[in-house]
């Protein structure tokens, strides 16, 4: 039973990591940038929610709040692609990785301004709730958090197979070049990839805050989901999830059995371990070219 | 090319384009009638396919105009240019790699919305190329350069283009492969009456299926022609056919000087 509690509650911190993940790899399979600031959007996306439902502000309906949060760091991250990072086009991927880097720093302050920097409650039906299993006790925050992933990676798996416009993201993030020449208007598709890893990394920040408690810093979890991306090999969307669990799961378990301050270390250690034995991550699709 | 009173297809005028400083189109005139193929030959670095790029609008020209049947196109984004019915076909095939081979077809008629026309188009790919037919759910970069090739000529087609752009198309594939793709081209040229522009540095091929051609050096046109005549032209045969030309003395002549410079 303890070790099935401590698994619950891997995954589903595995979840959130694996979300952001997600939001890298989005990114960084369209674009070729790496997104630094995709925590920070979580966070953003958290605080949103945040300020739209708590009676300290709002006092909105939670459902509503989640809705208008989702919307609004979609519309955001399009936003940020057509407004900032377009002009971008065709500068060096250092020039891309200190931008997001700044974005992120921004996102954080403009977050303290207007929230503060206190940790905070988001006022969610889903905090503090149990559900029980026979004898297995578990967080109903837990639950959903894993059952909306689930129900998130179905989505996004019928999205890019099933329709146009995701197998035009594929396409283009698979050869920009070649969606070029086929009419397929890339800049626009850039732009709505921005939106949905936005879009993500508000659903992560929601399921993150339901949770716990957040402050602006909390964006700063970016790192250890950046760390699960690689892990799970960096431009494979399903990757990122796996490497999100996984780093999800060594966490409470080095927690539980090694001395104190491993599970800090665990995932950043499996990241060496990772890039020593199979740099390209656990899934990994590496193509080469036919001349 | 000789004007028979219709307007061409296809009309590019004095086009220069630059790689930052590096002029490589200067100043470039040719015309695409309705029906033709038209190539364009060229050794290595002659701006082949600067010129088609600069044609289809993923690069700008500096200068000059282009325009597709009587309406400038020249500076249009490509997604414009495919939907006013010009096609690329980029030099060395550029599929889609871990898409399948029907997905990469559809991602061909991406700019257009009727479902029905584009399945009866996509019915018309696969009897041109059965062998994608066969191969439809496979990931496209598992197919060899061959298949790759005519994947990616298929996926043009599916754009429903009035001319298409084909750059060097013999890439890397064996001399029995060539012939099959060239048939095919030609084969949709006279039924499907797609205008096609081909550039080659294959000149045996590309002269044998063309109607007219063009010989491009360093970023200009230095001659031009129908076919039949640019094949019996000795410069051409000399520099883009390998015939060894005997001179009085019955030696070859190492240091042959070309009639246009």
């Amino acid at each position: 039973m303890d070790i099935l509690q401590l698994i619950v509650s891997g995954l589903a911190n595995g979840c959130v990591y694996g979300l952001i993940a997600l939001g890298f790899v989005l990114i960084y399979k369209a674009t070729e940038a790496v997104n630094f600031a995709q925590g920070d959007f979580m966070m953003l996306g958290a605080f949103i929610t945040l300020g739209f439902t708590n009676t300290d502000y709002i006092g909105l309906p939670f459902w509503i709040s989640v809705i208008l949060a989702i919307g609004l760091m979609g519309i955001l991250g399009y936003l940020l692609d057509l407004v900032v990072l377009r002009r971008m086009f065709g500068q060096s991927q250092v020039a891309m990785v200190i931008l997001t880097i700044a974005l992120g720093f921004v996102i954080r302050f403009i977050a303290g301004a207007i929230w503060g920097h206190e940790p905070q409650a988001l006022e969610s039906p889903i905090a503090g709730v149990d559900v029980r299993f026979g004898g297995l006790v578990l967080g109903m925050d837990e639950v959903v958090i894993i059952v909306v992933t689930v129900i998130l990676t179905i989505l996004l798996y019928l999205f890019f197979i099933r329709t146009k416009l995701g197998v035009a993201m594929q396409a283009a993030s698979q050869n920009q070049l070649a969606a070029y020449y086929m009419g397929i208007p890339v800049k626009r598709i850039h732009s709505l990839i921005w939106a949905l890893a936005g879009i993500v990394a508000a659903i992560a920040g929601i399921l993150f805050a339901s949770k716990g408690t957040i402050d602006p810093t909390a964006g700063l979890l970016g790192i250890k989901a950046f760390a699960a991306a690689v892990i799970g090999g960096f431009g494979s969307l399903p990757g990122a999830l796996l490497g999100g669990l996984v780093v999800g799961l060594i966490e409470p378990f080095a927690a539980r059995y090694l001395p104190a301050g491993y599970s800090q270390i665990a995932p950043y250690l499996l990241l060496v371990v990772m890039l020593i034995v199979r740099p390209h991550g656990i899934l990994s699709q590496i193509q080469t070219k036919k001349v | 090319m000789s004007t028979n009173g219709t307007n061409p297809l296809l009309k590019v005028d004095n086009l220069e384009s630059y790689y930052g400083p590096i002029m490589a189109i200067r100043g470039v005139s040719l015309e695409v009638n309705q029906g033709q193929i038209v190539t364009v030959l060229g050794a290595n670095g002659a701006g082949k396919t600067t010129l088609l790029k600069t044609i289809s609008g993923v690069m700008d020209p500096e200068k000059g105009t282009v325009s597709l049947s009587g309406s400038a196109i020249q500076g249009s984004s490509p997604d414009s240019i495919v939907n006013q019915g010009m096609v690329h076909v980029p030099e060395g095939r550029e599929i889609f790699p871990i898409l399948s081979v029907e997905d990469n077809l559809k991602m061909g008629a991406y700019t257009r919305t009727n479902r029905a026309e584009v399945a009866s188009d996509l019915k018309l790919v696969y009897e041109y190329f059965p062998i994608l037919e066969e191969r439809r759910s496979q990931e496209a970069g598992t197919l060899s350069g061959g298949q790759q090739q005519m994947l990616a000529i298929g996926r043009g087609l599916m754009a429903k283009p009035r001319i298409m752009l084909l750059d060097e198309p013999s890439l890397g594939l064996s001399p029995l492969l060539i012939k099959e793709i060239f048939t095919i081209i030609r084969r949709l040229n006279r039924e499907q009456n797609v205008t096609m522009m081909l550039v080659e540095q294959n000149a045996k091929v590309a002269l044998d299926v063309a109607h007219y051609g063009y010989v491009l050096e360093l970023g200009r046109i230095v001659m031009s022609g129908e076919a039949g005549k640019l094949q019996q032209s000795k410069d051409v045969q000399e520099f883009y056919l390998g015939v060894q030309q005997e001179t009085q003395r019955g030696q070859r002549r190492w240091k042959q000087r070309k009639t246009w410079r």
